[in-house]
């Protein structure tokens, strides 16, 4: 089976290649994940009680407020921070984490992207080339 | 993205390391969103609390401060958003001595930056409201909602990295609502009854946020009756921008860039409807509990006619419950001068102020203190502190008054 690739309009940070937690629910550090742990806690989110960490987190859009663009940072200097963030629509915030934090991301596609990826897939996230590669 | 020929210079580090670095980061989310250049601003405001930028974030400030004076400092009045401590509450809080040191550490590193500590989230009240067409760099999301929908000034969310960067290089990059094609309506909702509380303000901004879903959603709301207060709409427009990561909406008939409708959108725009129902059932669905452990209003700060009215209500009461009240440094003289703060305090609340309680270490501060039922008439707060692991519940001032004195919130 060959690889399917889809690009992105949006892109930025180093090539990565990992498993994915898919859901069409939103993001944000603060408002959705404890950070101590490295899970999603927010009761009502579609991922809580997953573990995001070393993750590519393919999700619907950025909720919330501005703290991301620090918390990514914060995360990265941990190393429990998800490897990269793939998202239909962005806000400003989530940039500008992913700029400070050197986190992979890519967003804007033709299709949901939520549902093109399956659950747990191991993809492949390039910005250079703007695309992510459903792998195998 | 094109430069100017100081743009130029500022990222060839003739200005210094620290604007050089600002400009790169400015570049790199500018290149993202695809901005074709940069617009000067007049101002930035920075979110920065110790609970987002950890010890790593506090470092990365420092090694910014550390930079030789006259090549760090900002260029265009930057000031701050709340920080994650009252030092003179910070026991009643339950942080530790490690919390309070890393604030010190990000204050003294900001003072250096020449960041003016204003530590609040309603600058647009206290310390200097933008005008119409202004650009600013503001990053706290009440704030900029407010600020590019009331005011009708020009803002993008700008995290603490960003707006910093902002203040460094006296610009940030055009795209989003710099741009006039992007403040253009994109979701016309229409509204059935107008709120009088603050926590319906916010529960309408929380209902209208769902439905506008994303940051590139633009809502233009019909039916509002009268004139809404600055506190309402400061209500309605923090908890829209939390619900929905929603910059900018515009009231038909009442914002400035909205005096009709067809102003900012096409005349068969659809409309979708905003119920009291769906008011009323989004705060019915935060009530999970009768018992509370704790009452905060917070979020956004409030302000001294919040302080006055809650004040009248505590009055000749006595709480069994802790209750806070948080404002900013600029509110709090004056509460202290006109009484508020003393009669809040003698029914056993506490007045805060310069924080903000999400941004206050909220999970350490909870476990701290046995926290997780909490009441407050914030629809943006009860939607951010379920991931700290709270039972949040959005009622009116008046019942979580009730709630600090009898340990129950009432059912409405």
């Amino acid at each position: 089976m060959s690889a399917r690739i889809f690009r992105a309009r949006h892109a930025m940070g180093p090539t990565v290649r990992g498993p994915t937690l898919v859901a069409h629910d939103g993001f944000s550090a603060r408002y959705d994940l404890n950070r101590i742990n490295g899970v999603f806690s927010r009761p009502t989110h579609k991922l809580v009680g997953q573990s995001y960490a070393g993750k590519i987190l393919v999700l619907d859009t950025a909720k919330g407020g501005v703290a991301t663009a620090w918390m990514l940072h914060e995360m990265q200097s941990r190393g429990i921070v998800p490897l990269a963030l793939v998202l239909n629509s962005v806000n400003p915030i989530l940039a500008q984490g992913a700029a400070l934090g050197d986190v992979a991301m890519l967003a804007g596609f033709d299709e949901d992207i939520t549902a093109a990826i399956p659950h747990g897939a191991e993809v492949e996230v390039n910005p250079q080339a703007g695309v992510l590669t459903l792998l195998g | 993205m094109k430069l100017n020929d100081e743009e130029k210079d500022i990222l060839a580090g003739k200005a210094g390391f620290v604007p050089q670095q600002a400009l790169q980061h400015q570049i790199k989310v500018g290149e993202f969103f695809g901005a074709e250049d940069l617009v000067p601003v007049s101002q930035a405001h920075v979110m920065a609390d110790t609970e987002s930028l950890g010890e790593a974030g506090v470092r990365w400030l420092e090694g910014l401060a550390a930079t030789a004076d006259g090549q760090r400092r900002v260029r265009i009045p930057t000031i701050t958003d709340p920080r994650g401590t009252d030092f003179a509450k910070a026991d009643l809080l339950g942080q530790t001595s490690t919390m309070l040191d890393l604030e010190r550490r990000a204050i003294a590193a900001f003072v250096k930056l020449g960041v003016t500590m204003t530590d609040t989230c309603i600058n647009y009240q206290t310390i200097q409201a933008p005008t119409r067409n202004e650009h600013v760099a503001f990053g706290d999301t009440g704030v900029v909602i407010y600020s590019n929908s009331i005011c009708g000034a020009r803002s993008n969310f700008e995290g603490g990295p960003s707006a910093l960067a902002a203040g460094l290089t006296g610009r940030t990059p055009r795209y989003g609502f710099h741009l006039p094609e992007t403040r253009r309506a994109s979701l016309r909702v229409r509204v059935d009854f107008t709120p009088t509380t603050l926590n319906g303000w916010g529960a309408l901004g929380g209902v209208i946020g769902r439905l506008a879903g994303n940051y590139w959603s633009v809502p233009v709301i019909e039916g509002i009756e009268g004139s809404p207060r600055s506190d309402q709409l400061k209500h309605f427009g923090a908890a829209m921008a939390s619900f929905g990561s929603i910059a900018l909406f515009h009231l038909a008939g009442l914002t400035p860039e909205a005096t009709r409708l067809t102003d900012v959108a096409a005349a068969d725009l659809p409309v979708v409807r905003a119920t009291r129902a769906d008011v009323d059932n989004l705060q019915r669905s935060y009530h999970t509990d009768d018992q509370v452990d704790v009452v905060v209003f917070s979020a956004p700060q409030l302000s001294l006619f919040e302080l006055r009215d809650l004040a009248e209500l505590c009055d000749g009461r006595r709480f069994t419950v802790p209750m806070l009240a948080v404002t900013s440094p600029q509110v709090k003289p004056d509460a202290d001068r006109m009484g508020y703060t003393a009669r809040i305090e003698s029914a056993g609340g506490s007045v805060l102020s310069g924080m903000c309680f999400y941004q206050s270490y909220a999970r350490e501060i909870s476990e701290a203190n046995g926290w997780k039922r909490l009441a407050t008439n914030s629809a943006k707060l009860v939607n951010i502190l379920g991931g700290y692991g709270y039972r949040p519940m959005l009622a009116s001032m008046e019942s979580c008054v009730d709630a600090a004195s009898s340990g129950r919130l009432a059912r409405t």
